[in-house]
């Protein structure tokens, strides 16, 4: 190509081809809101609830796993550590109105994150999966030793009282329309976090490390800050899991929920913003749809087999395969 | 005296399990100058340069820069003094766009790089920059193109932007040359000759004929240890240059196909 090229009008392409990536951004999330907001009157809203929980613990699983290319199989920790901070505090203390608990749950599941990153943080590959897994496992221990959490049985009767001591979130469609504001903010943080100069930075350290080293880049500290945010949100989503279900167990902190969020995120597409969304719900559906019929039994099985396809054939998962095919057919 | 130079190494030495890869080495670079390192494969060429970037430990020894010990520091606080190294095998971000690649390099400088509550669009300020160092390496026309996308030659000619944005005062080239046609050849000794000005160059090259062109100083390593230094006529003149380069397998140009090897062992 020997014609003259401007770099003035390529510099102009480029942000133009920004904003009409923005506009498409715009009507995909103005798209999936409308859905969101006329949804419980057609679903079941604690179903709905359940899914959105999920999603946002997926969506924080990925800021980690996909975008930041760190494998943590220890995600349940934060999960359950949110949960049980909060059902703990709204049990005991009556005067906590509920969003007092959900921040409480979250900073709990904040500060663990830290700790597991600091500890985990230097280790690469299957090393720092293993590590993670390790850590969940103590923190698994002890939520099954403690008093507070009731052991094997749960925390039951959670209450979900009031938010800001205004809203009775007994009511349903309450709960769920606080649900639905929480995940939203929380999604557009990641989206926005991806996209802002500090995740230019974490795609980088995910595509080569040591170039990012080698440009002056500090990147554990980026990686730790990233392993921080991903699990307040997923503690986040614990919190409010433990309100709509007025219910914590040991099922959340076990390793098998670290595994799931793996699932979700894969099943759905990892890296994409919308995957681990889709692959939430995907799962959460599959669970619930075949726990009702004859084949009640066959639930992992059948997981584990979706499992297996996606990793062979479907690499980048529903979302990924979805933008792959836009790409290829409508430019 | 240590002011002259601008890097110096002295007693430097890494052992791996007994192993010693470099050997006492004393290395002096010169302000300004393009100081070339090489030998035959399996020299140390890229441990010494793993040990510059701290990308690995020094047994024993220092090094000094512009006379202040920074063998303590770690790579990323290396490369923020400005010494900036390139890679053997070629050093981008391949799912980034080619101006996003040299922007990576930009926000260093920058400081908004922990900023994950700021839009993206608040990088469209460093674009003019980026598409100034594009255009020194010829590469304007791609800077919207995906990395991994563009073709060999200009991969190495983008890592070669990339690091010219940290404005290095000290520009490490890990084998610019390898793995690369003739013409492209020409076309990096061209880019390095630009970017060398006003700065010093310490390069690690096979090809022999490269170094003739762009090369004030040459340093001779051999099995861990420097067998000479000097000026290209006095290090090509030198009988026991020769014997290690025969040794190996001959000719310079051809080492460099038969550098593939020392690659594997000098990434680990």
């Amino acid at each position: 190509m020997d014609q003259p090229v401007n770099p003035a009008d390529i510099h102009k392409a480029i942000v133009e081809q920004q904003k009409i990536q923005d506009r498409k951004k715009l009507m995909v999330n103005g798209v999936l809101l409308l859905l969101l907001l006329a949804a419980p009157f057609v679903m079941y809203p604690v179903f709905l609830m359940k899914i959105l929980c999920f999603a946002l613990f997926a969506v924080a699983f990925n800021l980690l796993f996909g975008f930041t290319g760190l494998l943590s199989f220890g995600h349940a920790a934060f999960l359950a550590s949110g949960g049980y901070t909060t059902g703990y505090l709204l049990s005991n203390f009556s005067g906590l109105t509920t969003e007092m608990g959900i921040i409480a749950g979250t900073a709990t599941a904040t500060l663990l994150g830290l700790a597991f990153a600091l500890l985990s943080i230097r280790r690469q590959g299957i090393y720092f999966a293993m590590v993670t897994l390790a850590l969940a496992q103590l923190v698994f221990f002890f939520f099954v030793q403690s008093e507070f959490t009731g052991g094997e049985d749960g925390m039951h009767g959670i209450p979900r009282g009031e938010l800001f001591g205004l809203i009775n979130l007994e009511d349903n469609l309450n709960m769920y329309y606080f649900v639905l504001v929480v995940f939203i903010a929380c999604y557009l943080l990641v989206q926005r976090i991806v996209s802002s100069p500090y995740g230019q930075i974490l795609k980088a350290i995910k595509q080569n490390e040591p170039r990012a080293v080698s440009l002056g880049y500090n990147v554990d500290r980026y990686k730790i800050l990233a392993f921080v945010i991903s699990a307040a949100l997923a503690g986040l989503a614990g919190s409010m899991k433990s309100v709509v279900f007025q219910l914590a167990s040991l099922n959340d902190a076990h390793w098998h929920m670290s595994g799931e969020v793996i699932l979700m995120t894969l099943v759905g597409g990892m890296g994409t913003l919308l995957g681990p969304v889709v692959g939430a719900t995907f799962v959460v559906n599959i669970e619930y749809q075949l726990s009702q019929g004859p084949l009640r039994d066959w639930v992992d099985p059948i997981l584990g087999g979706i499992f297996v396809l996606t990793v062979l054939a479907f690499r980048s998962g529903i979302v990924g395969e979805l933008q792959k095919f836009m790409r290829k057919n409508l430019g | 005296m240590s002011e002259q130079y601008v890097l110096e190494t002295r007693n430097l030495v890494k052992e791996f399990k007994g192993f010693v890869a470099v050997n006492d080495v004393n290395l002096q670079i010169r302000q300004g100058d393009i100081h070339a390192l090489i030998g035959p494969n399996g020299a140390g060429k890229t441990t010494v340069f793993n040990l510059l970037t701290k990308f690995l430990i020094p047994t024993r020894g220092q090094i000094l820069y512009r006379g202040e010990d920074i063998t303590p520091l770690k790579s990323a606080a290396i490369a923020r003094k400005g010494i900036v190294r390139s890679f053997q095998i070629s050093a981008v971000f391949p799912h980034m766009t080619a101006l996003e690649n040299i922007r990576v390099a930009l926000q260093t400088a920058e400081g908004s790089s922990y900023s994950f509550w700021k839009s993206g669009n608040s990088l469209h300020k460093l674009n003019e920059r980026c598409m100034e160092l594009l255009e020194s390496v010829g590469l304007a026309e791609f800077a919207n193109t995906t990395t991994v996308e563009l073709a060999y030659g200009r991969k190495r000619a983008l890592e070669l932007a990339t690091t010219l944005a940290m404005e290095p005062q000290l520009l490490l080239l890990d084998e610019p040359t390898q793995g690369m046609g003739s013409e492209d050849v020409d076309r990096v000794v061209e880019l390095v000759r630009k970017a060398a000005q006003g700065r010093t160059v310490l390069m690690v090259e096979h090809n022999l004929s490269v170094v003739s062109k762009l090369c004030d100083r040459i340093t001779v390593l051999a099995q861990g240890a420097v067998l000479t230094e000097g000026d290209y006529q006095t290090v090509s003149a030198d009988p026991r240059v020769r014997e290690v380069y025969m040794g190996s397998d001959g000719s310079g140009e051809r080492g460099s196909q038969a550098a593939a090897s020392e690659n594997v062992e000098a990434a680990q």
